[in-house]
């Protein structure tokens, strides 16, 4: 029998100590972390200034006569008169040149097919109709659900989409939904996308959500919000 | 009694090109396939995946490298894992300065670039072992690489899938697109005719070489 020699290659190295490993990962961990603040820091204002464009950007696409736009936070029923970087329901009202109001812009969000759609859309209280939208997050199956923004006849529900409040302004007067292809015959009711259903079922759900929280709350403060612009004048431009 | 010492091998330019074409990610080690074949949709999609991950892969390479002395065998993996997440979290909030709408087009995958085997496998197997220029010229060339591959793939299925690249309409607009190729069987598809092609270019090659090898060896014992 052969006795081992120093240089055997089977002989296991000797475990470092536990403090070593320790050491090692929290060293690991502190410039990890010290580069990821170095980061986020650097591009904060960076990214809060990319959504405030992309915001404003889909603002004045779905209020097109919109000149100017203020921003309220919908707090227990209630609206007030905020800014971008408050956190909590922010709605946005829009106003023409002379300061008149113009209509809503709101959020609205529910799950797709493939991850949560997020889109922001007109609302005009006097005629109780959503006039359109802008899709700000949406990863839904190319050539099937990104037709919510290019097929003319499914765009076409929100040349008037009815979601007028009901007469105690508790909700909606009629719950707006989807309805398969071909079928639709009320103006609340979206004719869907041929091929698309889980998107298009996706976006009457998420109308519905938004327009039964919200709209009661913007008619119950339409002249809150008319009047906003006047008193404020143009510093919240 | 004579120690063997271990000699490593010197910086060549085969150590870039290799991860290019010879050892390619995609079309030879066959790695990181989850990407490659969800995002390469189109070729904006592609440079910028394709970006994002030489930066995660250099910089967490070259950490690698740099630390390898320091770092105990039985810690690595996990030490490679947060470097990685690190660089990961990091080209996570570059892109979202960058560009919002990239950001959202990218949706989870820019994040998934954590497990990508392609990353952790060049930190284990190359950058742990070797120098630190060996292992950033390696990672270069491999990043690289991973991004040529996206962007063959992302331009056939654009191409073929929206009749555009890079948003310019290429074929007419009477081109009926094959919405096949940007859904995820496109992905499959291009992937599977790429390596048919590539694989047949290289038999062809290898039996060419074979050819004159033994057209050679007949010409030598005629004479």
């Amino acid at each position: 029998m052969t006795e081992p020699t120093e240089n055997n290659a089977n002989d296991v190295p000797p475990l470092p100590s536990s403090f070593s490993l320790i050491s090692t990962l929290g060293v690991v961990a502190m410039l990890s972390g010290f580069l990821v603040v170095l980061v986020y820091e650097y591009t904060k204002p960076i990214i809060a200034e990319n959504q405030r464009i992309a915001t404003e950007r889909a603002i004045f696409k779905v209020l097109p006569t919109a000149k100017s736009r203020l921003t309220f936070i919908v707090k227990e029923g209630k609206i007030e008169l905020t800014d971008d970087k408050a956190k909590g329901e922010l709605i946005y009202a829009g106003y023409d040149k002379d300061n008149n109001f113009v209509g809503m812009a709101l959020n609205a969000a529910e799950q797709g097919y493939q991850d949560i759609v997020k889109l922001l859309y007109g609302y005009i209280p006097e005629t109780g109709c959503i006039t359109g939208y802008d899709v700000l997050k949406s990863t839904e199956t190319p050539g099937f659900g990104t037709k919510i923004t290019t097929d003319e006849a499914f765009l076409a529900n929100f040349n008037c989409l009815d979601a007028k409040v009901n007469q105690e302004q508790t909700g909606l007067s009629n719950v707006i939904k989807t309805v398969r292809h071909g079928t639709k015959l009320n103006p609340w009711e979206i004719d869907a996308i041929s091929g698309s259903t889980i998107t298009s079922n996706a976006m009457g759900r998420m109308f519905n959500k938004s327009g039964q929280k919200l709209h009661p709350v913007i008619a119950k403060h339409l002249s809150v919000l008319k009047t906003a612009k006047y008193q404020t004048g143009d510093k919240h431009e | 009694m004579s120690k063997s010492i271990k000699k490593e091998s010197p910086l060549t330019m085969d150590v870039f090109t290799a991860g290019i074409w010879k050892e390619n990610p995609v079309f030879v080690m066959m790695l990181g396939l989850c990407p490659v074949l969800a995002v390469t949709n189109s070729v904006e999609n592609s440079l910028a995946m394709g970006a994002a991950s030489v930066f995660v892969l250099v910089c967490s390479n070259a950490l690698v490298s740099a630390l390898r002395n320091f770092i105990p065998k039985q810690v690595r993996i996990t030490t490679y894992i947060i470097i990685i997440a690190t660089f990961v979290t990091l080209v996570d909030y570059i892109i979202q300065a960058i560009s919002l709408d990239l950001y959202n087009k990218l949706g989870a995958f820019i994040q998934l670039i954590v497990v990508n085997c392609l990353i952790l496998g060049r930190a284990e197997a190359y950058a742990s072992k070797n120098s630190f220029g060996k292992s950033v010229i390696s990672a270069l060339g491999m990043g690289l690489g991973f991004t040529l591959a996206l962007v063959m793939l992302g331009g056939v299925r654009e191409l073929l899938g929206a009749g555009q690249l890079l948003g310019y309409q290429v074929f007419s607009l009477d081109f009926e697109p094959w919405i096949v190729m940007i859904l995820p069987p496109g992905g499959f598809i291009v992937l599977g005719s790429w390596l048919l092609l590539i694989n047949y270019i290289e038999q062809r090659k290898t039996g060419k070489l074979v050819a004159d090898d033994m057209a050679s060896h007949c010409s030598i014992s005629q004479n």
